[in-house]
């Protein structure tokens, strides 16, 4: 498969050289840019998407960001390959579905990736497991200036870097955070965060972006705004608000951990034992289940380094990455036993759920004090 | 009263049905999703019901006949689509985006990151460009002396390209 490099390779998201923390699962950041005097995606014709989609690989291939990394038409692969990228978040779900001319560098630890012919002529992105997105910025920029040296941006004066949708135009920066709120979620809090969230001008998707359910009590906020001010102003803004629901989620598990403990870990012990003994699990149930046991580690249940290798499940449950196991197209329900068998394997070498172990004590989150600084 | 089915402009299904009274003259129009868009251009009589109906995309322009000179898109495209053209579009809508950006962001302004290298690099091409346009003009009309400038000026220009 075209795609096996990158399955091979650990994932920047799932094994990155950040430790996985709790509640803020990864960051994201991505640049819209568009080629000076050329239609854009959707508008061009064929043959404009084909000769934008070469001079793009013929100018970044080269770029060090993309030393041994992965460079992929979207034509060229089947529809499992295609599948695995958007499971890794690699690529759109738009940018599979494109027409022909499309294409995605990745690179080698899958933290920068290209897509080339979305919505814009260039999607630059750049993610970092956990709260990171000074880091993610400086790695995007970076990569950003690069790409600028050798190809012509369209650019104006008044309205910044010019994009397909006026939506995007100006830094052409959508920054997004992954949150694990399954606090929120337990307390029936959602709704409420959901709306001040949109009322600051920040939207709220699921995990797999737009459309997508919050599966797991994973959600993704991220800025819709991106003309007026500086990238920095907005990444300042999109932080500070990140912190409050990082309290909101503390004090719903404070709570919950106080008033009601038996109810918190009545669902994850359950959890816990339907991972060691289930021999049917759709990824859906999968993924809730792997939420309430990422809890159970958040709350002193099991050790802290299981983290990591629940998010790494949490991400090979996904029906693409099953499929990819067994190299071959099976049907839901043999899925389903594949899963299983994968979950009962990893969790058969856990310690034991230690219930006299709850220390509560709220997280502290890194960009705390990155956040502050310019 | 059973709504008629099809499009009184075309024969597509009807999906908008509106009556309109002018003068105590009752009017009822039936049409299907694409024709008001015709409408606009074409039927004086539509225009205020295009208008009543497009309100958005009548901000960009809708009804004027704009076009992108750089990549034919028109408003009614932008109204079907939400997107643009090319990059040109923004200069070609730019009066009637303005509304349209304080609207969905914090400013009209960009206060962001600036392409320097790029834009530099992009102006340098045009002046080399129309250094060479400008030599050949001189040299087609015997005038010897602006055009050892200009050559001057180009040769100039292009060590700056050279030395990038």
């Amino acid at each position: 498969m075209l795609i096996t490099p990158l399955i091979e390779e650990k994932a920047e998201l799932t094994d990155g050289g950040q430790a996985a923390e709790p509640i803020v699962l990864s960051t994201r950041i991505r640049l819209a840019r568009n080629l000076a005097g050329e239609a854009f995606p959707a508008w061009a014709d064929k043959t404009q998407r084909e000769a934008i989609l070469n001079t793009c690989f013929e100018k970044l291939t080269p770029l060090k960001a993309f030393k041994n990394g992965v460079f992929l038409q979207i034509s060229d692969l089947t529809d499992l390959e295609k599948q695995v990228l958007v499971e890794r978040r690699l690529v759109s779900r738009e940018l599979i579905e494109s027409a022909d001319g499309s294409g995605v560098l990745v690179s080698r630890e899958q933290g920068l990736a290209v897509m080339i012919n979305e919505e814009d002529h260039l999607r630059i992105q750049g993610m970092l497991s956990g709260f990171n997105f000074l880091m993610t910025w400086d790695k995007v920029d970076a990569l950003d200036n690069k790409i600028e040296d050798c190809l012509d941006y369209a650019f104006s004066p008044d309205f910044g870097y010019l994009t397909a949708c006026p939506t995007n135009v100006g830094t052409g920066l959508r920054a997004s955070a992954m949150l694990h709120l399954p606090g929120l979620v337990m307390r029936g809090h959602m709704e409420k965060v959901v709306r001040m969230v949109n009322q600051l001008g920040l939207a709220v998707r699921g995990s797999l972006g737009e459309g997508s359910e919050a599966t797991g009590s994973i959600f993704q906020i991220s800025n819709q705004q991106t003309l007026g001010e500086s990238e920095m102003q907005i990444l300042k803004r999109l932080i500070s608000i990140l912190h409050a629901i990082i309290e909101q989620e503390n004090n719903a598990r404070g709570v919950m951990l106080e008033k009601q403990p038996q109810i918190i870990f009545d669902k994850i012990g359950r959890a816990f034992g339907i991972m060691q003994n289930c021999h049917l699990l759709s990824s859906q149930e999968a993924i809730n289940l792997l939420s309430l046991i990422r809890l159970g580690v958040d709350v002193g249940l099991l050790p802290e380094e299981k983290r990591a290798q629940i998010d790494r499940l949490t991400m090979e449950v996904q029906p693409g990455h099953v499929q990819c196991t067994v190299n071959a197209d099976v049907d839901p329900e043999q899925r389903d036993e594949i899963r299983s068998a994968r979950i009962r394997e990893q969790f058969a070498s856990f310690p034991e759920l230690d219930f006299n172990n709850v220390e509560w004590k709220p997280i502290r989150q890194k960009d705390t004090e990155n956040g502050t600084n310019e | 009263m059973a709504k008629p089915e099809q499009c009184s402009q075309c024969n597509k299904p009807a999906t908008i049905h509106l009556t309109q009274i002018v003068d105590s003259k009752i009017h009822k129009i039936d049409l299907c999703d694409d024709c008001p868009y015709k409408q606009t251009v074409t039927d004086p009589e539509g225009f205020s019901l295009a208008d009543f109906l497009l309100k958005d995309a009548q901000s960009i322009g809708i009804g004027q006949n704009v076009k992108c000179e750089v990549c034919g898109f028109t408003p009614a495209d932008f109204k079907k689509t939400g997107r643009f053209g090319c990059p040109h579009c923004y200069t070609t809508f730019k009066a009637t985006l303005q509304p349209m950006l304080a609207n969905m962001h914090k400013d009209t302004v960009h206060r962001g990151k600036i392409p320097e290298k790029a834009l530099a690099r992009m102006s340098l091409q045009r002046r080399l460009h129309q250094y060479e346009t400008d030599l050949q003009e001189a040299i087609a009309s015997e005038n010897y002396e602006e055009a050892a400038r200009i050559r001057d000026l180009l040769t100039e220009a292009r060590q700056a390209t050279a030395s990038e």
